[in-house]
């Protein structure tokens, strides 16, 4: 067992082709820490700066937005889903 | 012949050719449509937009298609009303309305877009088009997708307003409602945008999508002479038409068709649903996701993709932003249709009700133009009003059970008796 992380179609040009990629974490910052680590390029599109996603990435645990969780901080255990959400217009 | 350039990442800078994509490969940020100005001076002129027909593509040179327009040649060019009855009772001098309840054929600024959406699609090569909509955009979307023979999902959350749901039905659109909020739809459409080729309107043809939000600033200009107003108000869901309004503005000043008068541009929100109105008072870029809870349905986006643009261009401009309570929205609403007789849905009381705090607070004087924006139609959201409109006794067909009504009347209904929002 192990968190997933579902990759959304911009970012699988970095995973080649993968849209899931399984990591070993305690929390969604090293999960994707871990993810980052796995393929090179995947840091600069997720993180403007250790710590600071940049301002267009969502991320969701088991479909909540970690803004009303513990932003990066949120805990994750084996099972969990993680998304990749980029951000999109009204309606 | 087109101006269009390519597309180019707002955050990066990273440019993209014309396809459906939305988010830069790079680094996530939105892609924007760019276009050879330099190319359109002296060739986009009022003679030239002056000579096209009525319907939003008589601004088409700073639109991003290719080839003849497909979608929206009767939409768009809605009345720009000046509004003396509500001068009046606001006690301002210049107040305009822009009225986008009337924009066909289903009544909401979402027309706009979608006419540039639907175009972009068929020159792209789709067959089927989606969106992720709380109500106004899947409308739009049934209505176009069904004239020019396309495919249509619509996907919505489960607890729209009748009107809403009924107006996308009827023109025979697969519906799909969803067990969530607005971004929950929006988030799976995110999703099935990556699975499905489709071309859902504000996912991966966003960029185009949204520079269709321009028209409605476009004549705003246009429709007031060839000037802008000192400031416009409008509502703020996800983001989309104020940005949008203010580059039309901006592109209008820059060709040379309008003077610059330094517009200031306002954003509504509704309180129960408040995130941009929030980080511009609270003076930082950063928009904090909300869970929405208001009457204003059409605006309750509690996690705006483009909050970030509104607050920079109202930062920009000098502009603010203003919240309504459920309460105001519809005492607004009912203002203006009894001031001017406009029935607008509650993102238009919103803006209205916003405008009114703004003019009592005094961020914006009593004596420089106003536009309010009207972006939707209150046919489509008789909930929000059911219960506070009393429905008459019946009588009988007769003289005298009339005039034994009328007895019972106190005084006439009259222009002032329209409940003005607290602090008026």
């Amino acid at each position: 067992m192990a968190v997933k992380i579902r990759i959304p179609t911009p970012l699988r040009s970095v995973t080649n082709g993968a849209d899931m990629v399984e990591v070993q974490a305690g929390t969604v910052d090293e999960a994707l820490k871990n993810m980052c680590g796995q393929f090179s390029g995947m840091e600069k599109r997720l993180y403007k700066q250790p710590g600071e996603l940049n301002r267009f990435v969502n991320i969701y645990v088991n479909d909540e937005d970690i803004r009303f969780l513990n932003n990066l901080q949120t805990p994750v255990k084996d099972g969990d889903d993680i998304s990749v959400v980029p951000a999109i217009a009204g309606g | 012949m087109s101006y269009v350039l390519g597309l180019k990442c707002r955050e990066c800078g990273e440019k993209y050719p014309q396809k459906g994509v939305h988010v830069c490969e790079v680094c996530f940020g939105p892609l924007e449509v760019q276009y050879d100005y330099a190319a359109m001076r002296g060739k986009v002129t009022r003679e030239s937009i002056e000579n096209k027909p009525r319907n939003l593509w008589r601004y088409r040179d700073l639109l991003p298609i290719d080839g003849e327009p497909k979608a929206g040649l009767y939409s768009g060019c809605t009345p720009l009303r000046r509004a003396h009855n509500l001068e009046k009772v606001l006690g301002v001098k210049e107040l305009y309305i822009k009225d986008d309840s009337a924009n066909y054929p289903t009544w909401s600024y979402k027309e706009r877009v979608v006419s540039v959406a639907i175009t972009k699609a068929i020159e792209l090569g789709y067959d089927t088009v989606g969106c992720a909509s709380t109500g106004n955009l899947a409308n739009s979307v049934a209505a176009h997708a069904a004239v020019a023979g396309l495919k249509a999902f619509v996907m919505i959350p489960h607890d729209l307003e009748q009107g809403k749901v009924l107006g996308s039905l009827i023109f025979g659109p697969t519906m799909v409602r969803i067990n969530g909020n607005y971004d929950d739809v929006n988030r799976l459409c995110s999703e099935i945008a990556d699975k499905y080729k489709w071309a859902i309107v504000n996912v991966n043809l966003r960029p185009f999508y949204t520079e269709g939000a321009k028209t409605f600033g476009f004549e705003v200009a246009e429709q007031l002479g060839w000037r802008l107003p000192k400031h416009t108000v409008c509502p703020t869901a996800g983001g989309t038409i104020l940005p949008k309004i203010y580059k039309a503005y901006k592109e209008f000043i820059d060709l040379g068709l309008v003077a610059d008068n330094a517009p200031k541009i306002y954003s509504a929100q509704a309180a129960g649903c408040n995130p941009v109105v929030e980080a511009i008072r609270a003076g930082h870029d950063l928009i904090k996701p909300q869970k929405p809870k208001t009457i204003a349905k059409s605006i309750a986006i509690g996690n705006p993709a483009d909050g970030f643009y509104v607050v920079q261009a109202v930062k920009e401009s000098g502009g603010w932003g203003e919240d309504a309570t459920d309460t105001e929205i519809v005492d607004a609403i009912k203002l203006l249709a009894r001031t001017e007789g406009t029935w607008t849905e509650p993102a238009g009381g919103t803006t209205l009700a916003a405008t009114i705090k703004l003019i009592n607070s005094g961020r914006i004087p009593r004596d420089e133009s106003i536009c309010v924006c009207i972006t939707g139609n209150g046919l489509k959201t008789v909930e929000v009003v059911v219960d506070q409109l009393a429905l008459p006794t019946s009588i009988a067909p007769k003289l005298d059970a009339f005039d034994a009504l009328m007895s019972t009347f106190q005084t006439q209904p009259t222009l002032t008796s329209a409940k003005i929002p607290a602090g008026v």
